[in-house]
């Protein structure tokens, strides 16, 4: 058969590339939605307009993303049953629970107070219209925990147990399945890095305006929240990384050794983490490094003289454990994405500590260009969140439930190879001229800054927005 | 009752509620060209959806995680074997989503009728593959012993899945046709309800030929025959009411009818969740398919939960946005 019909490799690259696009909008949604709902609070406090343009403003970019968050997430809803047939039998029991859980409890509340909260200005009552956003940015966190112990258990599989004669896992504690080690590190690591993402945002659309020396009763404010809600974010991420990577070694050891491409064994300094490699492109053979001693040992074991396992024997072990076979994942792509993630995450929370220096009490940097870097804050921060869920994902394989199931035999066995090049083409057709559109209205709409400041009703005296429609 | 039974019931309740709720989202989008005279039509036909859309999409989401964690072997035939009809449901979803919300973006003209083909095209797809799947579903697909389909596109495109899907197109598209009678004023409210007795007519027609042609597929049960019959008359209730001017009760009738339609669906697809026309012995089967008890249990006690306080609160969105949607109150408000 024609190699490039191949539905398993076609439907990895569908998978991923959609993947990877809803989570080009999710972290958004989960930062933003809790941002703008603090910017309302503050309006509804303190009465002061700025606030109420900052939420208004905020808001609407929230919404233009958040439409693609919704569309592009029941694509991935449906691929599972669709590319991935024979995964879904195997883990139907286990993995549909916190699918279902995540619809009953919190997409449907997501999408009903989203709503409210669009078209509520001035139908409720000012304090129930508030609470409005804050419920749907519950729901945004809530789901986000749903699916990441759904993804969880892909990574390390717990609370089932195997079915031999239907050849499938079955759920046995619900409890266990929704407190996994690895769900209780990523969950925190992942929303953090999201409230980094929506900082980013901020500081970018604040840093554009005010290198145009304009809105600044409106953005000054904001890039001093964007900055410190970035720091505090960047902290608590790398915090949360670190627990993460802890978990990782002791579900996943051969992840482990692929993000740092350490082929042997390797103990106390000599457990090196390196910055910077070049090598041959397969990793084999290392031309030139930049380390440094004992940090692999101390990221993996929160010891000096911790022992690191290498792939070779890694793989030894699996052809062992789990039959012949090649049990390490694409080496160059998980050392550099582990790399991007880190560099990308620790270079964001550098340039905001700096940013508070510069303009602390209200100064202005000395050179202009300076906002011009901070411009870049919202791209990088997305690319940091982008590299890191590559990682994850990428080494897992060959695995698709770690240990239990290979991605290869988790294809659907009924769906041609030419339906899912149908389908890849359908969607990076479509998802690309949504990409065109959905960043031009941000950009557009960002751009144009806060609307004027509201003016009061002249017999009240009380500032009332007007109401939202489409 | 046993919980996979149970469950069978369950999803049965999540489509019944998605069929209700985005089918009149279908027939609101579906109704554009034919009642939408200038933008601010449009626009008001639009917001009569506007607040509760995505809510009323979420139920298929749900629906298919509780297929998907109930039985998974029945989520798991049906998604790969309906593989491209999926696709061309997805895209349309996606298109009508996006156009929602980013065609009042822009005021230019040439941007705005492009977002309004794509919501009238995301709405007519999707309303009528669903009837064309659900159909096949009844009616029973060529399996093999692993439970895989084995047919391709074309062989769901049978004349009866074709009927199945025009009955849903036009059900959702005078259901949508009334929610636009009961929500706007003026005008548009009066054509609104000049469109719904002349489209209820041929629905009337097209939906009898379907449930009679499927009473031989479930075998003249009695049950199906009560729900069918129930049915028909709650459509011709409709179309009764809908000529003497009261919205709300006529509204109401579409609404039981599609409720009742898909219960009927249900109850002549039990106790199979998905026949196989070659071989009996290769169909997928309510006990077959499921999911273990302990699973079952887990999701049944939040299903019990949070279904009830999960009907409250958008019940109560509902009343919010009880008021009729005004041409006036489009050009006062902010954009
Ligand atoms: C802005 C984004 C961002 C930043 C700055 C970081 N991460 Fe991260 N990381 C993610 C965004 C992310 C992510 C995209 O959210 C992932 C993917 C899966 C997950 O749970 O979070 C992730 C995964 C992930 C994993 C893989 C877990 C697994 O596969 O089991 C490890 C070990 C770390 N991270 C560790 C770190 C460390 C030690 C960091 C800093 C010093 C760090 N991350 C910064
Ligand atoms: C949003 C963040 C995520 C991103 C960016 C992402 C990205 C990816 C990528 C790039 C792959 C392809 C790996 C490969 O083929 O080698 C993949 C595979 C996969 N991911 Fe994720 N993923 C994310 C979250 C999730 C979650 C939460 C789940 C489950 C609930 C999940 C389920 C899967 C499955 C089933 C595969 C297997 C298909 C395959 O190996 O190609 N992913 N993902
Ligand atoms: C491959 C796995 C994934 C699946 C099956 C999935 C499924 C979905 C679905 C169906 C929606 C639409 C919900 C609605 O209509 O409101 C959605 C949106 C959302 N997803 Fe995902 N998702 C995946 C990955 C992720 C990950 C990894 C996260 C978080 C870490 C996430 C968080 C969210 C959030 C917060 C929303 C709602 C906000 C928005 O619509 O932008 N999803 N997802």
């Amino acid at each position: 058969m024609n190699e490039w019909l191949d539905p398993l490799l076609l439907s990895r690259w569908q998978f991923g590339l959609t993947t990877i696009y809803h989570f080009l909008f999710v972290p958004i949604t989960i930062g933003m939605a809790v941002t703008v709902a603090i910017f309302q609070t503050a309006w509804v406090r303190t009465d002061k307009v700025h606030y109420l343009q900052l939420t208004k403003f905020f808001g609407k970019l929230f919404l233009i993303n958040f439409a693609m968050g919704v569309v592009t997430g029941i694509v991935q809803e449906f691929q599972f049953g669709m590319n991935w047939s024979e995964y879904s039998r195997f883990v139907g029991d286990v993995f549909g629970a916190p699918l279902a859980l995540e619809g009953l409890l919190a997409f449907f509340l997501e999408a009903t107070f989203i709503g409210l909260w669009i078209f509520g200005w001035n139908r409720l009552p000012r304090g129930v219209h508030l609470a409005t956003i804050w419920v749907t940015a519950a729901g945004t966190v809530l789901s986000a925990y749903f699916i990441i112990a759904a993804n969880a258990f892909m990574q390390n599989p717990v609370g089932y147990t195997m079915n031999a004669e239907r050849g499938r896992a079955e759920l046995t504690d619900i409890g266990a399945l929704l407190t996994n080690k690895v769900a209780l590190a990523a969950f925190p690591h992942t929303i953090a890095a999201c409230f980094m993402v929506a900082a980013g945002l901020i500081i970018t659309v604040a840093a554009w305006h005010l290198y145009r020396n304009q809105h600044l009763d409106t953005m000054r404010p904001a890039l001093k929240f964007g900055l410190w809600m970035m720091v505090i974010a960047g902290l608590l991420t790398t915090f949360f990384g670190d627990q993460l990577s802890l978990a990782m070694v002791q579900t996943q050891p051969m992840k482990m050794a692929a993000a740092e491409a350490t082929y042997n064994t390797v103990t106390g300094a000599n457990a090196s983490f390196s910055i910077f490699t070049l090598g041959t492109p397969d990793g084999v053979h290392e031309l030139f490094s930049i380390r440094i001693p004992y940090l692999l040992s101390l990221l993996s074991t929160h010891t000096f003289n911790g022992t690191v396992e290498g792939i070779n024997d890694l793989q030894a072990q699996y052809t062992q454990l789990y039959g012949p076979g090649d049990y390490t994942p694409i080496i160059w792509v998980t050392y550099w994405t582990f790399r991007w993630m880190i560099g990308l995450g620790l270079l964001h929370v550098v340039v905001a500590v700096v940013g508070l220096w510069i303009t602390r009490k209200g100064r202005e940097p000395k050179w202009p260009w300076l906002w011009k870097v901070a411009i870049w804050s919202f791209p990088l921060s997305l690319g940091a969140m982008i590299m890191g869920w590559t990682f994850t994902e990428m080494g897992r394989q060959p695995w698709i439930v770690f240990s239990l199931l290979k991605t290869q035999s988790a294809v659907s066995p009924n769906v041609s190879g030419l339906e899912v090049l149908i389908s890849l083409v359908v969607f990076t057709l479509l998802y690309g001229a949504l990409a065109v559109v959905e960043f031009g209205l941000i950009k557009r709409a960002a751009q144009k800054g806060p609307d004027d400041a509201p003016q009061p009703d002249p017999e009240t005296g009380v500032v009332q927005p007007l109401t939202t429609v489409y | 009752m046993d919980l996979p039974t149970l469950w069978f019931w369950i999803v049965a309740f999540l489509f019944v509620g998605y069929f209700v709720l985005d089918g009149f989202d279908f027939g609101v989008g579906m109704a554009l060209p034919f009642l939408g005279k200038d933008d601010v039509d449009r626009r008001v036909m639009i917001n009569t959806i506007g607040p509760v859309w995505d809510l009323n999409e979420t139920w298929v989401i749900v629906a298919g995680a509780s297929l998907f964690a109930a039985f998974p072997e029945w989520y798991a035939t049906l998604f790969s074997g309906f593989y491209l009809a999926l696709l061309l449901i997805l895209v349309a979803l996606i298109l009508r989503g996006v156009s929602f919300e980013y065609r009042h973006q822009r005021p230019d003209s040439r941007w705005k009728s492009r977002f309004d083909l794509m919501i009238i095209v995301g709405s007519a797809v999707p309303a009528l593959l669903w009837g064309v799947a659900f159909a096949n579903i009844v009616q029973g697909v060529p399996l093999d012993s692993g439970h895989n389909y084995t047919g391709n596109l074309i062989d769901l495109l049978n004349p009866y899945a074709l009927l199945g899907g025009l009955t849903t197109l036009l059900l959702f598209f005078t259901h949508g046709v009334l929610f636009i009678a009961l929500k706007t004023d003026g005008d548009l409210r009066v054509r609104a309800r000049r469109l719904a007795a002349r489209a209820g007519l041929v629905t009337i027609i097209v939906a009898a030929a379907f449930l009679v042609w499927t009473a031989f597929i479930a075998a003249f049960s009695p049950m199906y025959l009560l729900l069918a019959g129930l049915a028909a008359l709650a459509l011709i209730a409709s179309w009764i009411l809908n000529a003497r001017g009261t919205e709300g009760w006529s509204f109401g009738f579409g609404a039981a009818t599609i409720a009742l339609a898909v219960l009927a669906l249900f109850t002549a697809l039990f106790p199979d969740v998905m026949p196989a026309s070659n071989d009996p012995a290769n169909s997928l089967t309510i006990a077959n398919a499921s999911s273990t008890t302990y699973t079952l249990t887990v999701m049944s006690w939040t299903a019990l939960i949070f279904l009830p306080l999960i009907v409250a609160y958008q019940a109560w969105t509902y009343w919010v946005f009880r008021k009729r949607v005004t041409r006036e109150h489009i050009t006062e408000a902010a954009h």
